[in-house]
């Protein structure tokens, strides 16, 4: 047992080392567009640190994180645009014109102000979550029924961001690489290395904001709530109150990550809400490995530069490796990479192949001392 | 009907050496339970005295779950009431009723099995159950202590660490049990604790439910005549959803109506 620790210990030791290398270099040994697709994905990790949250502890699968990522883009996206559009003509974002619009719809002023902005990335998909996630766990909508309501939910989303050109230009979406923030075009080299870094430093913060909230009784109250529910009703606590408060904490990255994504990819649109990209963010973490934080993340940025390598090599596979990894994870490492090797999994794999000895007995019952016949 | 629980429970105290009691803990008022049409429990009344222990029996399909669902929130009776510390409990989530006071042992042991013993006994112990305190601060002292002393109640101190999907089937009852009393409930339901033990684990389990007798009111279910006889208690019998008749085990064993539904053919048997 006290080996089985020290071997989990020092391969978190390991991961941890290797994640803060690649951070630290990244800027000085990429191409700038290489650099930018991982300060992509970087913040794509965040939203899957959500997502492994409400998932992998809480046993609450959302198809529907789209929606809160979007939200996230389009506040910092909306705040970018306003903050450029002062020596336009009519003062507001070009976009509007094509339209005959004039004036700028009444929601979008709050959004001239940054520090205004930087709250509402994260608190308005917070709350929205927190809502909604309310108004579904209180009525004890479960599993498969709660997945289809989030998917069926993104889809409203969706739809309604498509048809509201004259709001905030529909299909198109708001694109930000010419406007400029602290005098430089946001879509400069520049800007780009700072929006990585930012990106890095945030997550490593998100990552211990969620490492605070899954560790200690909180953390165990999730777990008992995913393995079963009512026992936990039995046990005094109110399960409704702690799902909605890790939905809306799984809201709130949601946001964090779209905002992030959105400066780093120059635009937020509806895409941000298709059906599919919301079903990628849980492969990344299954394949990861569920309940493990460090899972979601490299699931995250690994799947994500896997298949921007891919793609670029052989267009037109990846789908089919995508899904074979899915498959194959599901099926052979149903607690994703992470969890399996924490499992010691490569150390069956040794034994199973004939190079490591195999283990006599399961180690706990060499623990068991003779206390069952006393007492 | 008071809305102070404490003092009315100290009250049903003195009140129970006055005159033997007149304000029941736990008061069951013609309760019905229909699952369409089907009437899993009919006219069923029952009362529990502080500090009591009682054990329920009854056949197979005789509606002794349903009556813990009914306690304990998990359902709602089609008709009647209860009444818990003069209060009635009908309305009241699942959580708010094991906030009053009650805590449910289940059929089957339910453990959290990815969590540790040591966790598992933590979640009952931790006392305001609310989302903000628990990620705020960690066990307190009291808290702490209170879960080395369940340990040693149930002998599982050498295995704190281990996960509870691990332990035997008796060691996960006991962790239950361990659980429940961790929560300090004034009324413990306990459903069938003893199935699948060996008899001297039954044996110690029914030791174990004895001696929280006094500080807690226990209700056990069981059909387990030797493990009911060893609790020396008061004894409800439960047939198609009604209370047939109430007694001492050796009173109910002569008792012709429950010879007929349920001794008589459970003798014949073994």
């Amino acid at each position: 047992m006290f080996q089985l620790f020290q071997q989990r210990r020092w391969s978190l030791v390991i991961l941890w080392v290797l994640i803060i290398a690649v951070i630290i270099a990244a800027p000085a040994v990429l191409p700038v567009f290489r650099l930018n697709l991982l300060g992509r994905y970087l913040s794509l990790a965040i939203v899957a640190l959500g997502i492994d949250l409400i998932w992998g502890f809480t046993g609450l699968l959302s198809l529907g994180q789209g929606i809160f990522f979007a939200l996230g883009g389009y506040a910092a996206a909306m705040y970018l645009l306003l903050s450029n559009a002062g020596n336009l003509q009519n003062g507001i974002p070009e976009f509007f014109t094509l339209y005959g619009i004039n004036k700028l719809p009444f929601f979008w002023h709050p959004f001239g102000s940054p520090w205004f902005t930087l709250i509402a990335i994260w608190l308005i998909p917070g709350l929205l979550a927190a809502f909604l996630g309310g108004l579904v766990f209180r009525n004890r909508i479960k599993g498969v029924y709660f997945s289809i309501l989030t998917q069926a939910a993104l889809l409203v989303f969706y739809n309604f961001f498509n048809g509201q050109q004259k709001l905030i230009n529909g299909t198109n979406g708001l694109q930000t690489p010419a406007t400029k923030l602290f005098g430089q075009f946001v879509g400069s080299d520049l800007m780009q290395r700072w929006f990585f870094w930012i990106t890095a430093l945030l997550l490593i913060a998100c990552w211990f904001g969620v490492r605070w909230v899954v560790r200690g009784r909180f953390g165990d109250v999730l777990i008992a709530i995913r393995d079963d529910e009512p026992r936990v009703r039995f046990a005094g606590y109110n399960p409704t109150l702690f799902k909605t408060i890790v939905f809306g904490i799984a809201g709130a990255l949601a946001g964090i990550s779209g905002a992030l994504y959105t400066v780093q990819s120059g635009s937020a649109s509806p895409q941000y809400m298709e059906v599919p990209f919301s079903i990628d963010m849980v492969i990344w973490v299954a394949v990861g490995g569920r309940g493990t934080l460090i899972g979601a993340i490299l699931g995250a940025v690994s799947i994500n530069y896997a298949q921007s390598l891919v793609s670029e090599a052989l267009p037109q596979s990846w789908l089919f490796i995508q899904g074979g990894l899915f498959i194959f994870v599901v099926t052979l490492l149903p607690e994703g990479v992470v969890g399996w090797w924490q499992a010691g999994g490569p150390r069956n794999l040794l034994t199973r192949f004939g190079v490591a000895r195999r283990i006599g007995t399961y180690p706990q019952l060499e623990m068991d001392g003779k206390e069952e016949v006393q007492s | 009907m008071t809305t102070l629980p404490d003092i009315s429970s100290e009250q049903d105290l003195m009140l129970d050496s006055l005159d033997g009691g007149s304000d029941p803990l736990l008061e069951l008022r013609q309760i019905s339970v229909s699952f369409d049409g089907f009437m899993a429990l009919r006219d069923l009344n029952l009362s529990l005295k502080q500090g009591e222990l009682r054990a329920v029996i009854g056949p197979n399909g005789a509606g002794k779950t349903t009556f813990l669902d009914v306690i304990t929130g998990k359902l709602r009776p089609t008709a009647g009431d209860v009444f818990f510390k003069g209060r009635s409990l009908l309305n009241k989530p699942e959580h708010r009723i094991a906030r009053l006071g009650i805590g449910r042992k289940f059929q089957s042991p339910r453990v959290f099995e990815k969590l540790t013993v040591e966790e598992n006994l933590a979640l009952a112990v931790s006392h305001p159950k609310r989302p903000w305190p628990l990620l705020r601060a960690g066990l307190s002292a009291i808290e702490r202590d209170r879960i080395a002393h369940l340990m040693g109640i149930v002998t599982l101190q050498k295995r704190a660490h281990q996960v509870a999907g691990s332990l035997s089937h008796g060691q996960k009852q006991w962790l239950e049990i361990a659980m429940l009393v961790g929560q300090s409930p004034d009324l413990l339901l306990v459903d069938e604790p003893v199935a699948g033990l060996t008899d001297e684990e039954t044996d110690l389990t029914a030791d174990l439910l004895k001696s929280l007798v006094g500080d807690h009111t226990v209700l056990v279910i069981d059909h387990d005549m030797e493990f009911i006889r060893r609790l020396e208690s008061q004894v409800s019998v439960l047939h198609q959803g009604h209370v047939l008749c109430e007694g001492s085990m050796d009173q109910i064993q002569r008792d012709p109506r429950v010879i007929e539904v349920y001794l008589g053919r459970n003798e014949e048997a073994a």
